[in-house]
């Protein structure tokens, strides 16, 4: 039995999120008509109950710890679908105007104690096992949700009070010794409200709770005991609120800890008047047809027949989602396994998102958040979306500003996303933009850091300079300027100039600076130009001018490589400084160009730069290259010396005859050994070429006249056609890359 | 008189499904009390628990047919169940014909009714030929027809099987589609026709490796309901499949007894499925596949060979060198693009698992 107190309370056990439970709760309700509800959900929320009528499931109910740090959780969601239980219970008592009430722990203490450890086990797999299911859900499904289905319209059978003596007999059999301590003091204050309620003296009292905890509300112990319990527990400031949720995010809930697995099937379940099964296919069919298949009602025919022939097989009342799908993989997509997986997934998620009536209380943050998101008129819209934003623009502007810092906040509404067009534009930003339901919950946790987004944001980027090293605080610094935080900013470069003066790594400094450079050209961009930005990057220029030298010199082969790409980066940052900073950085490449030591990769790299610039006359890198390349020195050192010089583009030596025929010179001259042990690297930087380059220079060493043979003897040319054919292949060939 | 009945001669070298297991089948049938389609000699029930085994009350273990996914079993038998033709599709050798030939066996005890689908297949094989020597001397009568096996099964109300479906050509394909939609096939040169009667069925196999061939209409396709035969999904479940095969053909085959060897049979199957997959089990290590499929039952067939090898010249146990050159056999088929594979393969994996040595060393030799 169900009811106790002389018949003045009934206990109806559901699952959460259950269709069948929910119809069966609000049938039940309708005949009991109580004068009060109680409901499974944290007690303090009780304020929130008022919003019921206006609010559009699924919805979560959202409470968040306000205290610096709480307990182990700062915050915990109780989410409702339509078709949960709870929320038709909710619904019943709303538009009937009795009296309801939360009735578990409140949000208060369960968020400052360990929840840990919930139930035992899982109460249903025990019952499942029992009559033979090896999935508890589908037991449940079977047992419960399906039922009344058949005779819709028919009153069914009310399965509480079955359900109250199976998990009487569940928790006697696997709850022996004491219940966690958690799980006990939830009940034990569910007892408390639920003696309350009775002392108020309403005459019929209806409990909707998991049905797990049927038992523990029919046999009370004393109220002492409970009393006992609930003492002296700790408390944490707590705000409670209702967000929107989605049904994307039921499958895997808090709170409850109760996941869905298909929330549109259930959804279909709890909506659909009649013949779920006929109706889901029809609409997998209708779903298929649009995508431009030929499905028939013959099809769907056909399938509802399997579904029937597969569950009267596998003995269940009913055809439910598994039925379905095999229907739909076998007779509706002829066995086509992805379509099969598309239509699944789409129909058993079935994405919705719930709404909110905006009096729902707000922690200032989202306010201020909704203020603005209606300010620059960039609505929160669940489907993935992408804007382009012109920065030139005020609005473009305001919006770019708003997600950096909804970003700094750790709310990734919007993400960056690469301009395949303008890679290299200042003015350009694209963001692809989706509001998912959990940032409603990463505002509400950012709150601590302010009441509105600018000062949070702001707050925030203070934080987490505290614990920066150099290069995230430049990169920081970057972030700021784009969100418009200019207070921060001021602080941010504060902590990066003291760094600078005190880091004596110059990698570090060199991996610093480009951030803070992109940052200069962005706050032109936008009209913010920031003085004290422009002196910070100088200031690393001047220091990574100063320590470059040493910081190169023995360098090995990897890390040469990696040396040749941040050289790029600082001189790509040196140049958009201008003025001082780029007049010291080019000295400082001219000291490096005559310096001894410099690894052949890096010290070729810096002549191109140089050469580039024109700043090394031609006949000055001639001689530089020449001694570079010369017999003395190591050859392995001359072909990355090569490698560096020329970077990745033929385009020169296509070009530049001078320099293709001191490079063929140099090749030419090599002794046998030398040849072969330069030969690997002078591959990878020809294969780096593109293949229009190889032809190129091929065509051009095809043209040059062919100079005497180094001992005078008459080639062969027989006997090299083969080599020459391989030497063909290798500049030419398309597939030797 | 159909040849369940009649019992195979004792040196039958593969008897039929429903001659194998005819006690299994008896039992089930006894057994039985739930409600059996029109036709057929089982409950679905039934028939799903003598394809994937299991006990029964009175006793009788009935052995597993086909292990793998039991909804691919229920979904078959629900098909059959509901008058729909059954396709089974799937890669060579994922025990296509041998789910066909059980489901056959138990639901209308009888699984010879067979079209061999060729390019060659004519109408003829599908529907009724005549002979000739009586249609000259008597002209057009019932004596001179030659019913095929469609035309049998639907006259006898049991299920017709037509393998490899899609190397028929289309317009013989067509064929089916009357007989299917219908139920009936017309004689017109008798001006008579066969109404099938009720227990009557089509399953047809079709593989899904084969590009290029005769792919069904849309209008046939839609009279079957099509179930995706999958590879075995973990190894152990391979294993099994393999093991138990190996140890039945072994039998029929009449081999000498061969202590069946669990560890050659795991290697097997680890091999065949790392080159499937172009990866370690681990996961660690990616490998090249070789263009042949290595299905369960290629590894079935090695072991079948290997077992062969030792019990007639080897010391009646399954070794490492008794399956190397089957193994080789089966990856290399291509002997240059596979070989490569194949030596890469020993190379980088076989040679320095832990306890493969002799089997690597077996390879090596067969390879060079």
């Amino acid at each position: 039995m169900n009811t106790t107190d002389s018949g003045r309370v009934r206990v109806l056990g559901v699952r959460h999120h259950g269709p069948g439970s929910a119809r069966a709760v609000r049938a039940e309700l309708e005949e009991f008509a109580p004068g009060a509800v109680l409901v499974e959900g944290p007690a303090d929320a009780d304020p929130l109950l008022s919003f019921v009528g206006g609010l559009e499931p699924p919805v979560a109910l959202l409470a968040h710890a306000t205290g610096a740090r709480g307990g182990p959780a700062r915050s915990a969601f109780w989410p409702f679908a339509s078709f949960s239980p709870e929320w038709q219970a909710l619904l019943y008592a709303h538009e009937n105007g009795c009296d309801v009430r939360f009735f578990d722990l409140p949000a208060a203490v369960s968020l400052a104690t360990d929840a840990s450890g919930g139930h035992p086990s899982d109460p249903l797999a025990g019952l499942a096992a029992a009559a033979g299911y090896d999935d508890p859900e589908r037991w449940w499904d079977d047992a419960v949700e399906h039922r009344g289905r058949e005779r819709s319209g028919g009153a069914a059978a009310s399965p509480f009070a079955a359900i109250a003596e199976a998990m009487a007999e569940v928790r006697a059999r696997t709850a022996t010794g004491a219940p966690p301590r958690h799980e006990a003091r939830r009940e034990a204050h569910m007892r408390r409200v639920l003696r309350s309620a009775l002392r108020a003296g309403h005459a019929r009292i209806a409990v909707v709770c998991g049905a797990w905890h049927v038992p523990a509300l029919l046999e009370r112990p004393k109220a002492a005991e409970d009393a006992a319990l609930l003492r002296g527990l700790p408390r944490t400031g707590v705000r409670t609120t209702w967000i929107p949720w989605s049904h994307g995010r039921l499958g895997a809930a808090s709170g409850y800890g109760a996941g869905v697995r298909a929330p549109g099937w259930y959804h279909h379940l709890f909506t659909a008047p009649d013949r779920p099964v006929e109706r889901w296919l029809s609409e997998a069919a209708r779903l298929l047809r649009a995508e431009g298949e030929q499905v028939s009602p013959a099809h769907v025919i056909e399938g509802v027949r399997l579904c029937e022939a597969l569950a009267s097989l596998r003995g269940r009342p009913l055809p439910g989602l598994e039925e379905a799908a095999e229907a739909v993989a076998s007779v509706l997509c002829e066995g086509a396994a992805a379509k099969a997986e598309r239509v699944r997934s789409g129909m058993e998620t079935a994405e919705r998102m719930g709404g909110v009536p905006p009096s729902v209380p707000k922690v200032p943050l989202q306010r201020d958040l909704e203020a603005q998101q209606r300010r620059v008129r960039l609505p929160p819209r669940a489907e993935p979306r992408e804007v382009d934003l012109d920065l030139r623009e005020d609005t473009a502007r305001a919006r770019s500003a708003l997600l950096h810092r909804l970003r700094m906040l750790d709310v990734e509404w919007g993400v960056p996303v690469a301009d395949p067009v303008r890679v290299l534009g200042s003015f350009h930003e694209r963001w692809s933009l989706a509001w998912r339901p959990e940032m409603e919950a990463a505002v509400v946790e950012a709150s601590v850091w302010g009441e509105d987004v600018a000062s949070a944001a702001d707050a925030r980027t203070r934080e987490r300079a505290r614990h920066a090293d150099l290069t995230e605080l430049t990169s920081l610094a970057e972030r700021c300027l784009k969100a418009g935080l200019g207070d921060a900013l001021e602080s941010v470069l504060g902590r990066a100039s003291a760094r600078a003066a005190h880091a004596s790594d110059t990698a570090v400094l060199m991996e610093s600076l480009p951030p803070l450079a992109r940052a200069a050209r962005y706050g032109d961009a936008r009209g913010t130009g920031s003085g004290s930005l422009r002196q910070v990057a100088a200031l690393l220029v001047d220091r990574v001018c100063a320590g470059i030298g040493p910081a190169v010199s023995g360098l090995s082969e990897e890390a040469a490589e990696g040396m040749c790409a941040s050289l790029e980066a600082v001189h790509r940052a040196a140049v958009l400084l201008g003025g001082a900073s780029e007049q010291a950085w080019w000295e400082a490449l001219d000291r490096l160009s005559a310096r001894a030591g410099v690894p052949g990769l890096v010290a070729g790299r810096v002549h191109r730069l140089l050469r580039d610039a024109d700043r090394l006359s031609d006949a000055r890198l001639r001689r530089r290259l020449d001694r570079a390349v010369s017999r003395g020195s190591d050859p392995q050192r001359a072909a990355a010396w090569i490698a560096g010089f020329l970077g990745g583009e033929g385009l020169l030596l296509v070009h530049d005859e001078g320099l293709l025929n001191l490079v063929d010179d140099w090749l030419c001259g090599l002794d046998g050994a030398s040849f072969v042990a330069v030969l690997p690297l002078l591959r990878r930087t020809f294969g780096g070429f593109a293949a229009g380059e190889r032809r190129g220079i091929a065509r051009r060493v095809a043209e040059a006249p062919v100079s005497e043979a180094p001992n005078g003897s008459e080639t062969d040319m027989e006997r090299a056609a083969a080599a020459m054919a391989t030497v063909t292949l290798l500049l030419t060939g398309e597939g030797s890359r | 008189m159909t040849p369940s009945e009649a019992g195979p001669p004792a040196d039958v070298l593969r008897p039929h499904a429903e001659q194998r297991h005819a006690d299994e089948l008896a039992a089930l049938a006894r057994a039985d009390d739930r409600v059996r389609p029109p036709g057929w000699r089982l409950s679905p029930w039934a028939v799903v628990t003598y394809v994937l085994g299991g006990g029964l009350d009175d006793g009788t273990l009935v052995s597993p047919k086909y292990i793998g996914d039991r909804r691919v079993v229920e979904v078959a038998v629900a098909t059959l169940a509901t008058d729909r033709a059954l396709l089974l599709v799937g890669a060579p050798g994922t025990a296509k014909t041998w789910l066909a030939e059980h489901l056959a066996a138990a639901v209308s005890g009888d699984s010879t009714l067979l079209v061999q689908g060729t390019a060659g297949t004519s109408e003829d094989a599908v529907r009724y030929g005549w002979d000739y020597a009586r249609l000259l001397s008597e002209g057009p009568s019932r004596r001179a027809l030659v019913p095929g096996p469609v035309m049998t099964a639907m006259a006898e109300g049991r299920i017709a099987r037509v393998e490899e479906l899609t190397r028929i050509p289309s317009e013989v394909q067509d064929a089916l589609i009357t007989i299917l939609s219908e139920k009936t096939l017309p004689v017109p040169e008798l001006g008579e026709e066969v109404q099938a009667r009720r227990g009557f069925n089509l399953i047809a196999t079709a593989n899904d490796r084969d590009r290029g061939v005769n792919a069904p209409s849309g209008a046939l396709r839609r009279r079957f309901n099509t179930v995706v035969m999958p590879s075995p999904a973990t190894a152990e479940e391979e294993v099994d499949i393999v093991a138990r095969r190996v140890d039945e053909l072994g039998r029929s085959l009449g081999l000498p007894e061969v202590s069946s060897g669990m560890q050659e049979i795991r290697r097997v199957v680890t091999v065949f499925r790392e080159l499937r997959r172009g990866a370690t089990e681990d996961g660690r290590a990616e490998v090249a596949s070789p263009g042949a499929p290595l299905s369960t039952a290629e590894a079935i067939s090695v072991l079948t060979q290997g077992m062969a090898l030792a019990a007639h010249f080897g010391d009646g146990v399954l070794r490492p060198a008794d399956v190397a050159a089957g193994v080789h056999g089966a990856v290399v088929q291509d002997p240059v693009a596979d070989g490569v594979v194949w030596r890469e393969y020993l190379e980088t994996v076989v040679r320095d698992r832990e306890g493969w040595r002799e089997f690597y060393r077996a390879c090596r030799e067969v390879g060079d």
